[in-house]
């Protein structure tokens, strides 16, 4: 494949075909057996090996250079990359105190003969609960308030407990949680919507951009960063066995 | 092709959750979770052309009102006015900002429709399947997943204007009854896109290959 070759430092393409005989050699034993209404069994794990989630692929993971992402040689999607931890700690953090200030202040304040009227996100949903429409109001509280705030809470406490080296079983229920809701944090989304209406407005009013605007920008640009410095895989391994010293 | 092997050629399954490759026990009757995030694991979504059909046929239900009925009601001195998805799009492009015009116009038509085509697009082609297309047809699945939040501007513009267009006597905004039934066909989307195992397409390759290798 020449175009992934174009730059291996920063692209690794794995591909094992040996990997399929050593794992059907290997005997497995049942971990545990717990009963139950339902019996429960637990799976065995494999760490070493990487199955892609868009092809279902299997292969053997590979240590990365520094920025580098693991690519399916098969179908081409990314598999997993090298994150900073530390990093992204430190970023959640200051995206949690902004995230407190673009959700007390108002977004905009619009000005027109004499009178006033601002805004902020809290006081937009509650007018649309006012307004009757209850779907929207809970579809744009929980889209930009409540699982952004969640997604953040629970990240500090995850990370925070692993950078002190404390990998438990309720972190890796949250963890868990996370990966379920984190689809539905629509931040970036908002903040497109806030400038499209503000230029809508500016025709009919004088618009005041307010703090949370800002702030909100800020969250979206915090939040990438966040993210971008977590690998999935990585965040696991941590959560089992504890973050390398 | 000898030289790819998926897990559930090895019987191995990757958890939904949090991506971790397991062996199951070989315990007939037992419900199986993964050791690390204790989620149960299944080697494909359950259900997934089902249930994705289900919620992308709700969601081209909900797109016929979310198009027709109004999505913003704004009233004003002069009269009041009704704009759906369609005419608010009009409204920026002739007032002027035809950029924002063009953004909003991919946002909420041109997402929200390709997605309903794309998805149906791609559980058809389940079934037949050429083997030069798997790798397009997985990359078109993973755009869709990028894009598909992107259609909720709608709503959210609807929302802080009515929020912020609130001055007695002079002008109000209010959310229109098309406004839920468009957030509904995002979400619906959404659900669907999120179904849909697009392993499912490298499966029905390998197994069309051995068929054809057989006759």
């Amino acid at each position: 494949m020449p175009e992934k070759d174009a730059s291996p430092s920063r692209k690794s393409v794995i591909h094992d075909i040996a990997l399929s005989a050593e794992i059907s050699r290997r005997t497995i034993a049942v971990s545990s057996v717990i009963e139950g209404p339902q019996v429960l069994c637990a799976a065995v794990a494999l760490p070493e090996v990487v199955a892609c989630h868009s092809c279902d692929m299997l292969q053997r993971s590979i240590p990365l250079a520094p920025g580098g992402t693991a690519l399916c040689s098969r179908c081409g999607s990314p598999l997993f990359r090298t994150g900073h931890l530390d990093r992204a700690l430190a970023l959640t953090f200051t995206a949690l105190v902004v995230f407190v200030i673009a959700s007390a202040f108002p977004i905009a304040t619009i000005e027109t003969q004499g009178r006033h009227n601002a805004a902020s996100l809290p006081g937009a949903v509650g007018l649309l609960w006012d307004a009757e429409m209850h779907l929207l109001a809970v579809l744009v509280f929980v889209t930009t308030l409540l699982v952004p705030f969640l997604e953040l809470a629970l990240l500090a406490v995850i990370l925070g407990a692993l950078q002190a080296g404390h990998p438990s079983r309720p972190i890796r229920l949250m963890l868990r949680l996370i990966s379920g809701t984190r689809p539905w944090g629509m931040v970036e989304v908002f903040m497109l919507g806030v400038l499209v209406s503000l230029v809508k407005l500016a025709h009919l009013a004088q618009v005041v951009p307010g703090v949370a605007l800002w702030s909100y920008a800020a969250l979206m640009l915090l939040l990438a960063a966040v993210w971008s410095n977590i690998d999935g895989r990585e965040l696991w391994a941590v959560a089992v066995r504890g973050a390398p010293r | 092709m000898t030289a790819t092997v998926t897990a559930l050629e090895l019987g191995l399954v990757t958890c939904h959750s949090c991506g971790l490759v397991c062996r199951p026990p070989d315990r007939a009757g037992c419900k199986v979770f993964c050791p690390r995030c204790e989620a149960s694991l299944h080697a494909r979504k359950p259900d997934s052309i089902a249930r994705t059909w289900a919620l992308l046929l709700a969601a081209c239900v909900l797109y016929i009102p979310a198009n027709l009925l109004p999505i913003m009601e704004s009233g004003s001195l002069f009269g009041s006015q009704q704009d759906t998805i369609m005419s608010g799009v009009v409204f920026l492009a002739t007032s002027g900002s035809w950029h924002l015009a063009a953004l909003v116009f991919f946002a909420s038509i041109i997402v929200p429709s390709g997605k309903l085509l794309a998805m149906a697009l791609l559980l058809v082609s389940l079934r037949r399947s050429a083997p030069g297309s798997a790798r397009a047809r997985t990359r078109l699945y993973r755009v869709l997943e990028f894009f598909g939040r992107w259609s909720m501007l709608d709503i959210y513009v609807v929302t802080l204007l009515a929020a912020l267009v609130q001055i007695e006597s002079i002008a109000t905004i209010r959310p229109g009854p098309g406004a839920p039934f468009f957030g509904g066909v995002v979400v619906l989307t959404m659900l669907a896109a999120m179904s849909f195992d697009p392993r499912l397409i490298w499966d029905n390759l390998k197994e069309q290959t051995r068929n054809d290798g057989n006759t």
